[in-house]
Formats: structure tokens, sequence, C-alpha cells
């Protein structure tokens, strides 16, 4: 791709942005830019600064690269280049120009996957440091706005979509109404107090994605597990606060999750099939409140669907016949290393199983996370182009259906599979197990 | 001349050698407590285990699998590193200087060895430029410092071996050689070359974070 191309196509017109930059002046870009830098980071920042030695190796990680034919504006440390490297250099005194371009990287070129760490012969964290970026622009007013409402909601509701307090408690009760049908016995118990399990989701399962609350009570109900939901907000695991920058609002959001669990005095928490929300219950937001681990257990769905299928309370009633392959997500791959136990359910479920490559901890991200997909439709095809190498990776499969236990995921895999046109079709790893298991209380 | 070698050789390399020392304690001191003040996740993930076991994965050759992805660059990157850290230590030349100085003496190797190593990295640093030239995304991300940084590393190699070989004025490149060597040394712990120092470090906290907290590799 020439420049001209380049740049055409990565023409701003989100408002969000383009609003925001209106507000700036010179002397609070400097003063923002100085203050997230002298007392927001320390060692890292350094240490990572010093040490590149500017080779370009992490290049070879990044999708979006691979994805425009090496065009090295998009390589992990050119992205550092264009927008770390140069507020670094100007001491804080850049233009409105230069932050409207550092946001459009840092929020939707960039999905801070974290494979180019991997590369880096130093390990060096480039996600960290376009994160910085993040926080500098979300502290500007900086913001894409379609992820800028989603963390308004986040704020006004803590839940990520809007969704009212009387609408989630509707969506559980008419989920377990249609689940009567097929198990009459079945419940979805709220605020139950002592439970082994509290089962928290992410926004866009009551409001889009009832079914998976469906298949979940079905899976919990048949394999006898004490579970409940909260009947009061802090259901919602997810967090676009984090990916904005807006880590206060992120503290608030874990903090009030964390506690609903308390508060039922649970014993664990297990949270849906997504990826980011694991990522910031485990890795981030715990972090950002001071605590060093959880202050409860919690642990991602496709962990307990192992243990579940392990300890002999999930049992396979048929094999999935189709051939199927499984994307791993980063945030619990890369994040969690939970590789080896999701293809033990998937190979017990399915009776074809074939590997997409490269796979495990080097898997291609879907190029939705890190919140790019949350920035909405201006960006769709900053998704769709940046990640060409995923649909020739899909394409290599030669197979028909796509497991992928993470929301963003679906939503970025499920856009590469139409616009290239694979024809294939996209399953969370409950989708399969709700179709495969025994379940010895239906009717 | 005598009285430039006697300097360069007395006084200055005993400020360059201060410099490198206390330059390098500085940076490692300042990196520690400002990890301790103001980036508490550092020390308060650091693993030792993960620690260890990701920096001893990244000394084998071709062990990641980015290695094995550029195999001339990890080939020259390797001999080059090896080279620039073995040839000027064991020496015999410079042994003779160690004792001298500090009365600390150990084995050495060959000179045909040490010349060998010496056109390893002076070969390395011309690899790692023409690279920057040709390869878009490294010139991307290249400035001028990084073919000075370039220059500085490759010059005592340059003119030490011109002095072995008695090309030009043997005099002459000998002090060169020594001079060069000293700035070298003065500018580690100020300049992107306190890599030598801090890549541990920084592999150290990432295998710290993959190992210990995400359960994954990081090769
Ligand atoms: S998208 Fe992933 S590989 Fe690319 S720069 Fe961001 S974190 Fe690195
Ligand atoms: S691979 Fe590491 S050292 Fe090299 S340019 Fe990328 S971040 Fe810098
Ligand atoms: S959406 Fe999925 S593949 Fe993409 S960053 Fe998140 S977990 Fe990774």
């Amino acid at each position: 791709m020439n420049k001209e191309t380049s740049n055409k196509s990565r023409e701003i017109v989100d408002e969000g942005l383009i609003a925001g930059v209106r507000k700036l002046t010179p002397a609070r870009i400097e003063k923002v830019i100085n203050q997230v830098l002298k007392k927001e980071t320390g060692a890292r920042l350094e240490a990572y600064i010093n040490t590149c030695v500017h080779c370009g190796l992490c290049s070879e990680a990044c999708h979006y690269f691979l994805s425009h034919d090496r065009d090295p504006v998009y390589s992990p440390v050119g992205k550092v280049k264009q927008t770390i490297w140069e507020i670094l250099k100007h001491k804080g005194k850049v233009s409105t120009g230069t932050i409207l371009k550092a946001a459009r990287i840092a929020y939707t070129e960039c999905n801070l996957c974290k494979r180019c760490s991997m590369y880096c012969p130093f390990g060096i964290d480039i996600a960290y440091m376009i994160s910085i970026m993040r926080r500098i622009c979300h502290r500007l007013g900086v913001t894409p706005q379609y992820i800028q409402d989603t963390a308004h909601s986040h704020s006004a509701t803590m839940n990520q979509m809007w969704v009212k307090d009387d609408e989630w408690i509707d969506s559980l009760q008419w989920q377990e109404d249609e689940a009567r049908d097929e198990i009459p016995n079945l419940r979805i118990p709220l605020e139950k107090e002592g439970a082994d399990v509290l089962y928290s989701v992410i926004g866009p399962e009551p409001k889009f994605r009832t079914q998976l609350i469906y298949q979940a009570a079905v899976i919990m109900n048949e394999a006898g597990v004490d579970w409940t939901m909260p009947a009061t907000p802090g259901w919602d695991n997810s967090d676009m606060a984090m990916f904005t920058g807006d880590y206060e609002l992120m503290g608030r959001l874990k903090r009030l999750h964390f506690e609903t669990a308390m508060r039922l005095k649970v014993k664990r928490i297990v949270m849906g099939e997504c990826g980011h929300a694991y990522r910031s219950v485990y890795d981030t937001g715990n972090r950002w409140l001071g605590w060093k681990d959880m202050p409860i257990p919690i642990i991602h769905a496709v962990q307990f669907y192992w243990e579940l299928l392990n300890e002999g309370k999930l049992k396979v009633a048929k094999k999935f016949e189709e051939p199927v392959t499984f994307h791993d997500p980063c945030n619990i791959v890369r994040g969690m290393g939970l590789h080896e136990k999701a293809r033990e359910v998937v190979k017990a479920f399915c009776k074809d199983f074939v590997e997409m490559y490269p796979n495990r901890e080097h898997n291609y991200c879907c190029c939705a996370g890190g919140g790019v997909i949350n920035c909405g439709p201006p960006f769709k095809m900053t998704r769709i182009t940046g990640n060409r190498i995923k649909a020739e990776q899909l394409k290599a499969t030669g197979v028909k259906v796509v497991i992928a236990p993470c929301h963003n995921c679906h939503g970025g895999l499920d856009d590469i599979i139409h616009h290239y046109g694979l024809g294939m079709e996209l399953k969370f790893l409950g989708d399969i197990i709700y179709e495969c298991m025994e379940k010895p209380n239906a009717v | 001349m005598h009285g430039i070698y006697n300097f360069i050789t007395g006084p200055l390399a005993w400020v360059s050698w201060s410099i490198f020392i206390l330059g390098i304690l500085y940076r490692l001191a300042n990196i520690t407590l400002s990890a301790k003040k103001r980036d508490g996740v550092v020390l308060n993930y650091f693993n030792l285990k993960y620690a260890l076991r990701s920096i001893l994965h990244w000394m084998i050759p071709f062990g990641s699998v980015n290695m094995r992805k550029h195999p001339i660059m990890t080939i020259v990157s390797f001999s080059f590193h090896i080279s620039l850290l073995v040839a000027p230590i064991f020496l015999l030349a410079h042994v003779i200087l160690w004792e001298e100085f500090f009365g600390i003496s150990f084995w050495t190797i060959p000179d045909k060895v040490a010349d060998i190593m010496t056109v390893v990295v002076i070969a390395g640093c011309l690899f790692f430029a023409v690279r920057r030239i040709i390869i878009k995304e490294v010139k991307f991300v290249t400035s001028p410092s990084d073919y000075l940084l370039l220059v500085l590393v490759a010059s005592p190699f340059v003119f030490g071996f011109l002095a072995y070989h008695q090309w030009f004025d043997y005099q002459l490149m000998l002090i060169l050689h020594i001079l060069s060597g000293e700035i070298l040394l003065a500018l580690i712990p100020f300049t992107r070359l306190v890599h030598m120092v801090f890549a541990p470090l920084v592999r150290a906290y990432t295998g710290s974070e993959f190992g210990g907290v995400r359960h994954a590799r990081d090769w």
C-alpha cells in the first residue's frame, strides 16, 4: 500500500475524537501529558524507552502490520514512535494534530493483545505504552465516540449497555421461563446467599445474546452446580473504561463486581466467555484497586467447563460431528494460559478438531480486542483491513466451524468472515457443550 | 605522542571506567527506586523462577519463534554480542593490563580468535547499519542516533584491528583504539547502550508476568 492510500483510508471521521481535540489548547496538552508521565509512569516506561534498540523485530508479531503488507506505520514499535516517542521528544509540547493522530493509533490500531511482547528480544510491553497514550487521551477528553458511550453507560448504570436494573432481572426471568420448557426444574437463582458460584456476564448478554444466559443456566442446572446471579448492579464484569484509559471508573466497576460477590458470600465467581472482562478482573482492575490477587477467586468459563468435565459433572451425550477449529483469545491464553484446557474441552465434545496456525500463545488476535470493536462503525474497516492475515489463517484450516470463547472475538471474527467471504460459522464453547451434553432433567 | 598515550592509559582510563561503573550503578539505583515509588507492580509481581526461565530461554540461539523467523539476524546478533563481550575481556593484551592495574589475571583467548571476533563485531555493525537502510520497518524507527551508536561500538574494534595488524600508523591507531574504547565505556550508561544492563531486568519482569501471572510462555 502506498502512502496516499494508507493515509486516505485512515482519515478520521469520528465525532468524539474531532470534538475532543477542538477543545484543546497547547497549554492543556502539555500539562496533562506531563502529569501522566510524571505521576503515573515510572520504571517500566523508562526501561522500555531506554532498552528499545529500534530493531523492528517486534513487527513480525502484529496482525495490522502483516495485513498491510508490512507497512511500517502499523508495526508495534512504529506505533510507539508515532505516539509515545513523539510526546517524549517534545516534552508534551505537541499539536492537536499529533494528539488526534496518536488517539487514532492508540484506540483503533492496536488491540493491546501483547503478542509483540513475545517477539521483542527484550520482551518490551508495547501494549503498556499504547495504554499510556490512551490514558493521556482520556485525560484530554479525546476518545472515540462509541466506546466513550459505553464508558458513560458503565458510569451511570454500572453496566456497559444501558441495561436498567429491572430489565436485567426481567431478562433472567425470561430466560428461566424459556428454559423451563426444556428442563422443567430449571432455576436461575437470584441473590442466593452462600452459593458456591456467582455467575457474572458482560452487558451485551442480557441485551443481545440472551441465549447464552439460557445455555449457562442449563449447564449449571444439569451439572448440579450451587450457583446464583445478583439482582443488583455489579452483575456486569465487562470494562470498557480500562480501554478508554478511565482507570478511576475501571476501579469503581471492579470494586462493585467483587463486592457484589462478597455481599452474597459466594465461594467464587465464574464468569462467562469473555476475554477482555477476564483481563479486567484478573490483571488490570484488581491491580488498580491495590489488590495483588483477587479478593475472591474468579475463574473464566473455559476453566469452569474444564473442571466440570474432569469432575464428571458434565457428561458428553454425543459428539459434535462437523470439523471445528479453535481460536485462542489473547486475554485468556496469552493472559491466563487456558489454551490446553480449552482444547481438552473441545476435543471431549467434538469429533474432528483442526488446529489453526499459528496457535496457542502465538495465535493472531481477532482485531476486535482492546476496545477497538467498541469504537464502532467509523473504524469497522480498520479492523477488517487490519486483519486480512486472520482471514487467511481461518481459511487455511478448511473447516466451517470456528469456536471462540470470547465475546469480542466473535464480533471481530464475524466481520472478517463476512468481508472475506469465508462462509464459516462461529460458536461459543457453551454453544457446543449445550448442544452435546447429557441433560438428565430434560423432558 | 607518548604524553598522550600516558594520559589516556592513565588518568583518562580511570575516569572512563569510573563513569562507566558509577553511571551503571546510578541507572540501576534510579530504576529500582522508581519501581518502588511509582511502579509497584514491577517488584510486586517479580518472580525469580519465571524471570530466570525467560532470561535463560532467550539466551538459547533459535529458542524463540521470532529467532527462527529471522535466522540471519539471529546468527549475526548472537555472534556479534558474544564477540563484543568476549574479545575485549579475554584478549591477551587486555588481560596483561588487568594484571598491571588490578593484579587480577584470568585465562585468555588466542590472538587469532580475538582477531576473528573483532571482524565479527565490525561486520555485525555493518549488517545492522545496512538493515536500517533496507528494511522499511527498521528504517521507519531509525534516527541518526542509531547510526551514531553503531559507530561508537565499532570504533574501538576497527582501530584495535588496524593497530593489531599494524596498518597505517601503529601508534596513532593504538591511541584511537584506546580513546574510542574509553568514550564507549563512558557513554554506555547514558545512551540506549544501557540495554546491556536493562535487558535482563526487562526480560525478568516480562518473564515474571508471563509465567507467574498469565501462565503462558513468552517466547
Ligand atoms: S495489536 Fe497486538 S501485536 Fe499489534 S502492536 Fe498492539 S499489542 Fe502489539
Ligand atoms: S523488538 Fe523490542 S527492541 Fe526491537 S524495536 Fe521492537 S520493541 Fe524495540
Ligand atoms: S477480542 Fe479476543 S482475540 Fe481479540 S484481544 Fe480480545 S481476547 Fe484477544
